[in-house]
């Protein structure tokens, strides 16, 4: 009997101490030896799995160069597949490092969620998709309208903002999963699909005719899509930052995966910087000073992330468009590595 | 016996108080009390310190804001997306119990005819009776639903080429399109009509019972009751001249619009939860029925009576008083398992508050308790109506 409420006091006890843990997710990551990362399950060309069953697109691209900063390894990461509801308590509870996964940066999300943004890796916009027979060609014609989206997403949120301010009608049909939301277009429970329009460009691939759909050309938001990390732990957060910025940095400077060792004897201080052969900017981030080259090296700049993943060449098809880099009329801006 | 000493009289033994088998299970009793008391605290001081210490907002403001988004189905609350989250809350009740009474009405019946039809002496009856039981008994509900919402409605036409079912208006993949009632001045009498009809029925029943139990003399009261409840209304309805007209959907540019449209989510829900748990409820009707003894119907035959009259007035309202307690549980399960409605996109309360709500609002601590609360009244409520209902029907002693 004396066992059995000593023990009871000793879960409690637990309970109670172990909930305020886990501050320096980079001293966990590297005592565990991978980053866990959140993804979604299954969106082409962000986080997919491949027909071998590897990881690829743009969000994982990033949680792979987390790795390599840290490990210098780019394949030092496990994947967590999350739903749209699952994501922001799989990141708060400790369960996965970094959540990559498509996710738009809300003023909401940054300040209630204990959670900070850490840049934007893709500039999206919500849009729509129809089937080709119903003959509609521009979003003001879409009242009466049955609409499939994910919920717990701002896409359910835009789509009723739109539909009122446009004093049209609708009936909003919100499934959990992706694929789910998919099916239900496909078997026609919905007359449109909407979500962020790569997430559109993506999805129909997976259709039974793809060509029999058409993608409106209303952009009905703003859906900056970044990485997520855990609020109060600036070191971490530096760190999934500037690895997105050193991608775009290499990019600007036109170091690639291929002439990275090459351009190690640069005499461009910039450059020098980034491949870390001049200055301390590792340490500063806790990581290797070779960070930034072992990013480059293994998983590439910001422009051959996208052109590997999203970009003409692929299934996908999409430009650059907003996502090119500012000096080329885009928004991919990375403040300097000095 | 062996003889002891025991204490004479009034006199109380002389013990230590800390000796006291009554002071020490009250000592014990307050000692469990303040550990409990101190845990529950605890826990809830931990989580709000937590909490504020992860940067995440807490308490219940975020209800009175406006939740932004739609929902697909409320029968009889107002929603737009300019509703607060406390809206939400409230059709997302309305939309669980409007799935739950539903489902119980359905399984009822369905699980009373099934039990009643795999004790019939008719073969053919008995074993479609009992592979239905195995069948639903055995398969998970969940799988019921993803059948019936993905493989029996998914696969109906497009909007556009919906299927005519004449006076009950279209069927497609994006639900039923039924006619509605549109109500004109003086429809409101009808329902009067139809309430009077109903307190002469019950006054009529009461002094027909009275009169049998004085004179023996039989009232046809089930006729006169149809005829009140049924033609007072009517010939309301035709001496306020019409009333009532029905509103027929119409083709518009994405399928029938117009009318009453039931979405198929809500089809597939009350298919599956009611299919499911009618199985249960046919095995809890036979074993009833069973529980009576064979001489009951012995009995009830010599007497004269004819099978259905011994069914109906012998053996159920005995029979009832075992079926009850277990119908509750199946009651309860069925309200519980109506949750399971977030597989297939029905906004009930597990769907709508406790998921899209709560991402939306991030608030999981206050959202997730509301909720569980919210059910455990809901199944309270449920138990307590069917403990009255079963000490009514349960043997009075005279």
């Amino acid at each position: 009997m004396k066992k059995t409420i000593v023990s009871a006091l000793g879960v409690v006890a637990l309970s109670v101490s172990a909930l305020s843990a886990s501050a320096a997710t980079l001293d966990d990551v590297k005592a565990k030896g991978f980053v866990q990362c959140g993804v979604s399950q299954g969106l082409p060309g962000f986080s997919n799995p491949d027909s071998a069953g590897n990881w690829t697109g743009i969000d994982v691209d990033l949680c792979r160069g987390v790795a390599a900063a840290v490990f210098g390894d780019a394949t030092k990461v496990k994947y967590t597949p999350l739903s749209a509801k699952e994501r922001f308590t799989a990141l708060q509870s400790g369960e996965i490092d970094v959540l990559s996964r498509n996710t738009t940066w809300t003023a909401t999300r940054d300040t209630t969620l204990g959670l900070n943004f850490a840049g934007v890796n893709y500039y999206d916009g919500q849009g729509f998709m129809v089937r080709k027979d119903l003959g509609v060609k521009s979003a003001l014609e879409l009242s009466g309208a049955s609409v499939c989206t994910n919920t717990g997403t701002t896409t359910e949120l835009n789509v009723a903002d739109y539909f009122t301010t446009n004093k049209l009608e609708y009936e909003i049909v919100a499934f959990e999963k992706a694929d789910e939301v998919v099916a239900a277009y496909d078997a026609g429970r919905c007359d449109v699909y909407t979500t962020d329009q790569s997430g559109l460009y993506a999805q129909r691939l997976k259709l039974t005719n793809p060509a029999d759909h058409v993608v409106l050309p209303e952009i009905i938001s703003k859906e900056p899509l970044g990485p997520v990390v855990r609020q109060g732990d600036d070191q971490w957060f530096n760190l999934v930052k500037w690895t997105h910025f050193a991608m775009v940095n290499a990019e600007e400077l036109g170091i690639t995966s291929e002439n990275a060792e090459a351009m190690k004897s640069s005499d461009n201080p910039a450059i020098k910087r980034v491949l870390g052969t001049e200055g301390e900017f590792g340490a500063a981030l806790g990581v290797g000073n070779d960070w930034a080259f072992n990013i480059i090296s293994q998983v590439g700049n910001y422009a051959e992330s996208f052109n590997r993943n999203v970009g003409p060449d692929t299934p996908l098809a999409i430009s650059r468009g907003t996502n090119d880099l500012w000096s080329k009329g885009g928004l991919q801006y990375a403040p300097p590595i000095r | 016996m062996a003889v002891t000493d025991m204490p004479t009289g009034d006199e109380k033994p002389k013990v230590k108080l800390l000796n006291d088998p009554k002071f020490r299970s009250i000592v014990f009793q307050v000692i469990l009390i303040i550990f409990l008391v101190w845990v529950v605290w605890s826990m809830i001081d931990n989580a709000s310190t937590n909490l504020k210490n992860a940067g995440i907002a807490s308490g219940f403001g975020f209800l009175s804001t406006s939740s932004g988004f739609g929902l697909n189905f409320s029968p009889f609350l107002e929603y737009s997306s300019s509703s607060s989250f406390l809206q939400v809350y409230w059709v997302g009740l309305q939309n669980t119990l409007v799935l739950a009474v539903i489902g119980i009405f359905f399984a009822t019946i369905i699980g009373f005819v099934m039990g009643v039809a795999r004790l019939s002496n008719n073969w053919v009856i008995s074993k479609i009776a009992y592979w239905y039981v195995e069948i639903m008994r055995n398969t998970p509900l969940l799988l019921q639903i993803f059948i019936w919402y993905k493989g029996v409605l998914a696969t109906l036409p497009l909007a556009k080429d919906s299927i005519d079912l004449g006076a009950l208006g279209f069927l497609n993949t994006k639900g039923l399109f039924a006619p509605k009632f549109v109500t004109a001045d003086g429809a409101g009498l009808i329902g009067w009509a139809l309430l009077i009809g109903l307190v002469i029925t019950f006054v009529i029943k009461s002094w027909a019972k009275k009169r049998q139990m004085a004179t023996g003399e039989r009232f046809p009261v089930f006729w006169t009751g149809l005829g009140l409840i049924i033609g007072l209304p009517l010939l309301t309805y035709f001496i306020m001249g019409q009333p009532i007209s029905t509103e027929y959907p119409t083709a518009g540019n994405f399928g029938p619009r117009g009318g009453m449209r039931v979405i198929p989510e809500f089809i597939a829900l009350i298919l599956a939860l009611s299919l499911y748990t009618a199985a249960f409820i046919a095995e809890i009707v036979r074993a009833g029925i069973l529980a009576v003894n064979r001489g009951q119907t012995e009995a009830s035959y010599a007497l004269g009576l004819r099978p259905g009259q011994t069914l109906r007035l012998n053996i159920i309202p005995q029979a009832l008083r075992v079926i009850i307690p277990p119908l509750t549980s199946q009651y309860l399960n069925l309200t519980k398992n109506s949750s399971l409605a977030v597989a297939i996109a029905y906004p009930d309360l597990t769907a709508v508050f406790a998921g899209t709500a709560l991402n939306q609002t991030g608030q999981a601590v206050e959202i997730v308790g509301m909720t569980m609360l919210t059910y455990l009244a809901l199944s309270l409520i449920t138990s307590l109506f069917m403990n009255w209902y079963n000490a009514k029907n349960s043997l009075v002693e005279r």
